[in-house]
């Protein structure tokens, strides 16, 4: 019975994170100009490896495995914000101009 | 739950093979560092994964992490080498 609940608890997380993998991989595909891109990739891809990194720690259960997963689950949603954040300031520092609308796309 | 794994793996698999488009022909630099950012991002799961499938996994976990750690300095490294380049 418990074994099920936590099977089936990490199978909804696993498919959340891959449903915003899935969205990411859109906006970054789809969207006009840089920064756009990475208002899709850089929020969706934290939630992402997070939601994944949860139910992949969930499945395994309580142990040194285990804590090791949720490890990396905190450092990447620290890191990834924190690369984003570098990133675009690096381009507003070369002069990219954000797209504005009526703009083609780039 | 290993069919499930496994299938979760292949379309991992699928979208990094998709953001690959943005990494050849993306126009200018930015956009292929944010598009390596974000494949890495799915490698890491995408190895965490292969590890449970295999039974493996303790194994696996290191290499995920250090996966993590060189896609994040990696990343910022590429941004405060173009951010200096620019300016001089």
């Amino acid at each position: 019975m418990m074994e099920m609940l936590q099977t089936i608890i990490a199978a909804v997380l696993i498919l959340g994170g891959l449903f915003f993998f899935a969205t990411a991989t859109i906006g970054l595909l789809r969207f006009p100009d840089f920064f756009s891109r990475l208002h899709a990739t850089g929020k969706g891809d934290t939630l992402a490896v997070t939601l994944s990194l949860l139910g992949l720690a969930v499945y395994e259960g309580f142990s040194l495995t285990g804590i090791k997963i949720l490890v990396i689950a905190v450092f990447m949603f620290l890191a990834q914000p924190t690369a984003t954040h570098a990133i675009s300031r690096a381009g507003i520092r070369c002069k990219l101009k954000p797209w504005m609308k009526g703009d083609e796309r780039k | 739950m290993n069919t499930f794994l496994l299938t979760v793996g292949i379309a991992l698999c699928v979208l990094a093979i998709l953001v690959l488009y943005r990494v050849v022909f993306g126009p200018g630099v930015f956009n292929r560092i944010a598009a390596i950012s974000a494949i890495g991002t799915k490698t890491l799961i995408i190895l965490l994964i292969f590890g449970f499938f295999y039974g493996r996994v303790e194994m696996f976990i290191d290499i995920s992490l250090v996966y993590a750690l060189l896609n994040f300095i990696g990343c910022v490294a590429a941004a405060k080498y173009l951010e200096m380049e620019r300016e001089r």
